[in-house]
């Protein structure tokens, strides 16, 4: 098996507390993984540990056999892209210099008009060119998560790290932007690995899932096999009910499971 | 409203921008063409208003000399072949006027750039360059020179020596908390203002022991004044001021980027700690050297990277220069009004900079149709 992205032993820990503890995964390329779990599993903290946006205490993490702990940053960026979650600016941009800011590894200090061309070439593709001149802090939830996604995008990195990109959007928007996600992972021939927090999305959208607790992966492979009842049982201790919708899993959560306390 | 529409007839999304999008696409095209236009313009166009300005301003004063004479004494310097004037216009001219418009320039230039680069940095749009205690520091080093006697150079240079050094050790101090506690923003506001009122305590601690008479000499400095700008002053500053200008600029992207987040930062290569401390070393070092000199004219870090940010945006290759130079122009103009609106009283520039540009700014802010004022 052709392996793109890869973590080895991958420790992290805040104040001696573990966060995550010897996470080991391979992802094949052109894949779409989601990465899913409780609060606090580490979800999050691995996407950074993988972009060195936070420092792994231990392990390494590999692209094309390249360890991206050994790298320089500016080479990091050049491997990886990275779309936060959410992002408060102080000062206002507009949407062409926001995603411009995304060529920073390859661009000059003058910029060229290659650089401009790349960013209406993905502006394009995602539907927002005519967005381009609007503050992106007055967009729409939807519309700035794709801003950010194309900011990504033109960082021309084959892997694209993704955490929770559905956060606080309308159900309409969240498949709006998960199916842009899909679409330009197909597109581009990227792999992404995506944090997420909703099961039904993951299980809809993704190749793979990794299921983490407790900064540990319990479960990981296609959905069918990750988003189960007994799974969500032991690692969410809710009871659900999961049913068939076209070979995708689909959760309904029904009630807490309260263990008794030792 | 398009959501709505665009949920109850399938795909609409593609449906409307596709018939459009030859269309849009040069229109947007065509748009970013002309914000890239009305920036560069915008930049020259301040830059001409500077010159203009210098031109008007050489021939302002409390000694009353004639246009033509002014620009004769100008002139004479370096064609002395062709032009005459008196030995006295000349002096005050090109030993008084020309300097102290020159030192004007580097000042404002210099309080609105490192102004810019703090707010990106810090990522607070409250940040002027005395967010990092250069004030307290230098004031408690002309504190400590006038009261206690205690100075490190000596000579010409005793308290604007002091205050330099004072200044420095100040910001170096919070740099340096803020980069054992790691160097994010908030940290470094909160030691800036923690450092600012301990350092402001020392001072007022010395001023309480003061006699009559150092206590004058406490107060003279700190005002904001031009006087002190002589051709040895300004060679000082302009100095620093080729060192330090450029050392900004190369870092116009990673700004650009830090303002979206360390995590951003990070993500795209950029070594958001490392950028943050270089910058606060190096626009202190311009900071209090401007300081020492001038005292503080705290309202032109603040303001003229916002007045810049209105019209331009928030790409610092062109903001940092804009800044600077509105910087300047709001200096110069402050210090001509307080120097010929009652003279030859001259009202203090520090004085006259807020007395002027706070309603300009305040209207400026009011006109902004938008709820972010800066905008």
């Amino acid at each position: 098996m052709m392996i793109k992205l890869q973590a080895k032993d991958l420790t992290f820990s805040y104040n001696s507390h573990p966060i995550l503890d010897h996470v080991n995964f391979q992802i094949a390329p052109g894949k779409l993984v989601t990465i899913v779990g409780p609060n606090g599993s580490g979800k999050s903290t691995l996407i950074k540990c993988i972009d060195r946006i936070t420092t792994p205490k231990g392990g390494s993490i590999l692209i094309d056999r390249k360890d991206v702990t050994k790298m320089t940053r500016m080479d990091v960026a050049r491997y990886l892209s990275y779309v936060p979650q959410n992002s408060v600016r102080v000062f206002p941009t507009n949407v062409f210099d926001t995603v411009l800011m995304g060529r920073r590894p390859h661009i000059g200090w003058m910029g060229s008009d290659r650089d401009e061309e790349k960013v209406w070439e993905v502006l394009r593709l995602l539907n927002i060119e005519a967005l381009a001149m609007s503050n992106f802090n007055e967009l729409s939830g939807g519309q700035q998560q794709k801003a950010l996604i194309a900011r990504a995008l033109v960082q021309e990195a084959e892997v694209m790290l993704l955490d929770e990109p559905t956060s606080n959007l309308d159900i309409w928007h969240q498949l709006d932007v998960m199916n842009v996600i899909r679409d330009v992972v197909k597109k581009k021939g990227l792999t992404a690995l995506m944090a997420l927090h909703d099961l039904n999305l993951a299980s809809t959208f993704s190749d793979r899932i990794i299921m983490m607790k407790k900064g540990r992966i319990v479960a990981a492979g296609d959905p069918a096999s990750v988003i189960t009842a007994e799974n969500i049982a032991s690692v969410y201790r809710v009871e659900a009910a999961v049913k068939s919708n076209s070979d995708r899993p689909m959760v309904m959560p029904l009630k807490q499971i309260r263990e008794a306390q030792a | 409203m398009t959501d709505y529409r665009a949920f109850f007839h399938g795909k609409p999304e593609q449906k409307l921008s596709r018939s459009r999008r030859v269309k849009k696409k040069s229109q947007m095209e065509e748009a970013h063409e002309k914000f890239k236009f009305v920036r560069i313009f915008f930049v020259l166009s301040v830059l001409g208003l500077l010159v203009l300005l210098i031109g008007i301003i050489i021939t302002l004063g409390p000694l009353n000399i004639s246009v033509s004479e002014a620009y004769s004494a100008l002139l004479q310097k370096f064609f002395p072949a062709y032009f005459q004037v008196e030995a006295l216009t000349s002096r005050v001219v090109w030993n008084i006027r020309f300097p102290r418009i020159l030192g004007g320039i580097m000042a404002g230039f210099g309080l609105g750039m490192c102004g810019c680069v703090m707010q990106a940095v810090l990522k607070n749009p409250l940040a002027s360059p005395f967010t990092l205690g250069i004030t307290a520091g230098a004031q408690f080093g002309i504190s400590t020179a006038a009261v206690l006697g205690v100075t490190i150079l000596g000579g010409p240079y005793l308290l604007v020596g002091n205050a330099f050094i004072f200044a420095l050790l100040c910001s170096m101090i919070i740099v340096a908390l803020a980069a054992i506690k790691g160097a994010t923003s908030e940290n470094l506001v909160l030691a800036g203002i923690a450092v600012n009122y301990f350092f402001t305590s020392f001072s007022q601690l010395l001023k309480y022991f003061a006699s009559d008479e150092q206590l004058r000499l406490m107060t003279n400095w700190g005002m904001g004044d031009l006087a002190a700008f002589t051709w040895t002053n300004s060679h000082l500053l302009l100095a620093i001021f080729v060192i330090c200008f450029p050392l900004l600029m190369s870092k116009a992207w990673d700004l650009n980027i830090m303002t979206a987040g360390d995590d951003t930062a990070k993500s795209m290569g950029v070594n958001a700690e490392k950028t943050r401390i270089f910058i606060m070393v190096v626009s202190s070092m311009l900071v209090a050297t401007i300081v020492c000199f001038m005292g503080t004219i705290a309202f032109i870090g603040l303001v003229a990277p916002h007045m810049a940010r209105m019209v331009i945006g928030g790409d610092h290759r062109f903001l940092i220069p804009a800044s600077g130079m509105l910087g300047a122009l709001v200096l110069i103009s402050a210090d001509a009004v307080g120097m010929n609106l009652i003279a030859p009283t001259i009202i203090p520039t520090g004085i006259m900079t807020s007395l002027v540009g706070v309603p300009f700014f305040i209207y400026l802010m009011m006109k902004g149709k938008r709820k972010e004022f800066w905008t």
